[in-house]
């Protein structure tokens, strides 16, 4: 057995396992950390692969910029009183165990008979030049798309979490009609 | 050298726990949590086939499906939010109108 086998049996237990954590975890700060430890070692995986740039993005934007902001989101909505609660759908968890079978079989069954061919690989190396080499020319169109739709994000999420204020509105208004009274007043001042 | 099935074969593994999680999870941060476990499979298997054709093509698949899933979790959190500020809970149970 090669070290390469090793590494990714290593590293893939390692994801088999906390992404069962973070499914059966009741609390979601668990089911987080779990989340985190799969990203981390799927990037490890990507370096193998030899995806440097995409094993980079994985650490920093999933495990440094979405689990910050998933982790946040828990820790600004009170979730603890969650836990007690009953749930009503109680035979899906009895459904679940079957399904994942199936499908697991299912899904290896095409891995298997699938025919795949591997061939020797020399230039597929995803460094960060070859990945921009890629990127700012042939598919310049889906990177500037993918630009607009996180500016998107950005408003239409900021547009959502916002607070609805009633008061605030009736602050504007009482500081429209004073400052047109105090117009007003300095007109007749000055007349 | 790792033949190329056996990356596949995790990749499927571990979009198989995702829709579980989906199944039996109630909550709905973590819920959100089993879909993004989800999209991260996904990319393992690009990556896994851009190494067997020998070229980058996948990879730049995977960014963007990385610059999708920050916008995807951005939107619904802030969903969550808002859903959580109007019914004070977060079952996916109760959840069930389309009205504030």
């Amino acid at each position: 057995m090669e070290f390469a086998h090793i590494l990714f049996m290593g590293f893939a237990a390692l994801a088999v396992v906390a992404a069962f954590n973070v499914i059966l975890q009741r609390n979601p700060i668990y089911s987080a950390i779990g989340l985190i430890v799969v990203l981390c070692s799927l990037a490890a995986i990507f370096l193998t692969l030899g995806a440097q740039f995409i094993a980079a993005m994985q650490i920093i934007v999933y495990a440094g910029a979405i689990m910050v902001l998933f982790v946040f989101v828990i820790m600004l909505l009170n979730v603890r009183e969650e836990e007690t609660r009953v749930d009503k759908q109680k035979y899906l968890k009895w459904l679940a165990a079957p399904l994942f079978l199936a499908l697991l079989a299912e899904v290896m069954a095409v891995v298997r008979y699938v025919n795949l061919t591997p061939q020797p690989l020399a230039s597929a190396n995803g460094t960060v030049e070859n990945i921009a080499q890629g990127m700012f020319t042939d598919y310049v169109i889906p990177f500037e798309a993918a630009s607009v739709l996180i500016l998107m994000a950005i408003v239409g999420s900021m547009l959502l979490a916002r607070r609805e204020q009633k008061e605030d509105v009736e602050r504007i208004e009482k500081a429209l009609t004073r400052q047109q009274e105090e117009e007003k007043y300095e007109e007749e001042v000055a007349a | 050298m790792v033949p190329i099935s056996w990356y596949l074969a995790l990749s499927a593994v571990l979009f198989t726990i995702g829709v579980i999680g989906v199944l039996i999870q109630r909550n709905v941060i973590s819920l959100f949590m089993c879909v993004e476990l989800m999209l991260n499979a996904v990319n393992l298997s690009l990556v896994a086939f851009s190494r067997m054709h020998g070229n980058v093509r996948g990879q730049l698949f995977v960014f963007i499906v990385m610059a999708v899933a920050a916008a995807e979790a951005a939107v619904g959190l802030a969903i969550i939010i808002a859903l959580f500020r109007s019914r004070e809970t977060l079952n996916v149970d109760e959840a069930d109108l389309l009205k504030l």
